[in-house]
């Protein structure tokens, strides 16, 4: 699919175009990276068809979706694609089967049904409404919800960002194994480095409503800094003066790693800073566990 | 002592098929009205609210104006339904439906806003129409809202009375119900009949909204 959309929007700091001009392959996982408010939800809005872009087109598989020129904006339910909300939203007066089955489209296999709870191990949870699920058992439900549909696209907008770590590793997984399992063109916005490096082949980086990088995870988040062969996305949790140096500590997935920073280092830093942790090839040590 | 039942089931007949109508055209008219980006949105929601404030008697004034056969709507509803509206049921049933309108309109159209917009663009990205997501969505995620709107309209209509005083009058059997008939009762001194209709008014409306509060909470709990 291809697509070059741009659409006025109203930020904190005043107004700013999210312009955007994307390939993406059939069958690829790609992640849109940026802080909130940059236009990346918005962007996957317009993409589902639940918001309208100013100008510009949209094109899927060879079939228009959006095109200003020629007056052409196919509707959300004519898209045909999977979008998992940041809520979620399930509906609350159906089952957890009840949910998938309101997916279905006409003429499909009710079988799917089975095989996508089989699948997500909501065997357990199916005659429950949404209401009495936890949080990544909601996102599960969503996750088949949006596949029940058979989509041609699967959209997901901060699927994880409401879950606890452990849940969310295992949904990363979880993703991954679907997405490639279904071979489903998967747009994700996201503003977590670990989970972009996990899930995604390709990232775009989205500041102010334009792209201003794109590539492997490895290569947008590690430019300039080349040399290191590990090379872990943290967040700085704390800095602290120890003697002449500081002791800063870093979040990297579920671990704090506490590093030595010069003062000059430390200036550059602050709490809640994205850094990376980077480690020459001959300095760690492997134990077997 | 006999007493005369006409205007109690006068009064209940009126009320339900007032809130019949009140649902098949408020329901629809509340869901427009919550998500509509008209400009003059405002302008409705102060007209729909208007019964709240105005005084029955200046609704009733105009609705016996437009209802008499000198007027052109009345004229056009006698000559094309047959139907003479004023001081008759069926002119009681127009000015009740408006009357009560906004006790209907008012907590369906805040239940459908209180509802996350994501609901909404779910059930269309997963090829619903409008009308799929307004019956198995939105509808019975708002059934407190609805109970609420349904027995309020009711027993708004149930307590009416200068509305069906200034277009109904007072006809035996066509017009005449409780709330007439007590005022009526206490003017020609018969308290025991006033005290009747007073008291069953009363039970039936405690009744009502008793188990409005019960339902209600049973809906909220098992939600």
């Amino acid at each position: 699919m291809e697509f070059q959309l741009t659409k006025r929007l109203k930020g904190a700091e005043g107004d700013f175009l999210l312009d955007v001009d994307l390939r993406i392959e059939e069958g690829e996982f790609l992640t849109l990276f940026g802080r909130s408010g940059a236009g990346k939800t918005t962007l996957l809005r317009c993409l589902a068809g639940l918001e309208m872009p100013d100008a510009g087109t949209l094109r899927v598989n060879g079939d228009i979706w959006f095109d200003v020129g020629c007056g052409i904006a196919l509707p959300s339910q004519q898209r045909h694609v999977g979008f998992v909300f940041q809520d979620y939203a399930l509906f609350p007066n159906m089952t957890v089967r009840g949910n998938l089955e309101f997916a279905l489209r006409k003429g499909s296999n009710r079988k799917r049904i089975d095989e996508l709870i089989a699948m997500m191990e909501l065997g357990e949870l199916q005659h429950r409404k949404p209401a009495m699920l936890s949080g990544g058992q909601k996102q599960r439900v969503a996750l088949a919800r949006a596949l029940a549909a058979e989509p041609r696209l699967l959209l997901l907008d901060e699927p994880l960002s409401a879950l606890d770590q452990e849940t969310r590793l295992r949904l990363q997984d979880e993703i991954l194994c679907l997405q490639r399992h279904f071979g489903l063109t998967t747009v994700m916005v996201s503003h977590d480095v670990s989970e972009v490096y996990k899930l995604s082949r390709r990232v775009i980086v989205i500041e102010n409503g334009r792209a201003v990088r794109e590539g492997p995870p490895a290569e947008v988040f590690g430019a300039g800094q080349g040399g290191g062969k590990f090379r872990f996305a943290g967040e700085v949790l704390a800095i602290e003066p120890a003697d002449v140096v500081f002791a800063v500590s870093v979040l990297v997935g579920n671990q704090i790693v506490r590093i030595i920073a010069t003062a000059d280092e430390a200036a550059q830093l602050k709490v809640g800073s994205r850094v990376m942790l980077l480690s020459k090839a001959f300095n760690p040590m492997l134990q077997v566990v | 002592m006999n007493y005369d039942w006409a205007p109690l089931i006068l009064t209940f007949k009126l009320a339900a098929v007032t809130t019949l109508i009140l649902c098949i055209v408020g329901i629809p008219f509340a869901w427009w009205l919550a998500f509509t980006r008209v400009r003059f949105k405002p302008a409705l929601e102060a007209l729909v609210s208007m019964p709240l404030v105005l005084p029955p008697s200046v609704l009733g004034f105009y609705l016996l104006l437009a209802f008499s056969p000198q007027h052109w709507f009345g004229h056009w509803v006698e000559s094309f339904a047959g139907v003479r509206l004023a001081f008759s049921f069926e002119g009681l049933i127009i000015a009740s439906v408006i009357f009560s309108f906004p006790f209907l309109v008012h907590p369906v159209q805040s239940g459908f806003q209180s509802l996350p917009a994501s609901l909404t663009e779910a059930a269309y990205t997963l090829g619903k129409s409008r009308w799929q997501t307004f019956l198995r969505v939105l509808l019975p995620n708002i059934k407190p809202s609805l109970l609420a709107g349904a027995v309020l309209s009711f027993a708004h209509t149930i307590g009416e009375f200068g509305v069906v005083l200034m277009i109904g009058g007072n006809l035996p059997g066509e017009t005449r119900v409780a709330s007439i008939a007590i005022y009526d009762e206490v003017e020609s001194l018969n308290y025991a009949a006033a005290n009747f209709y007073a008291l069953v008014l009363f039970a039936v409306c405690f009744a009502i909204l008793l188990t409005v509060y019960v339902v209600n909470k049973r809906l909220i709990r098992a939600a």
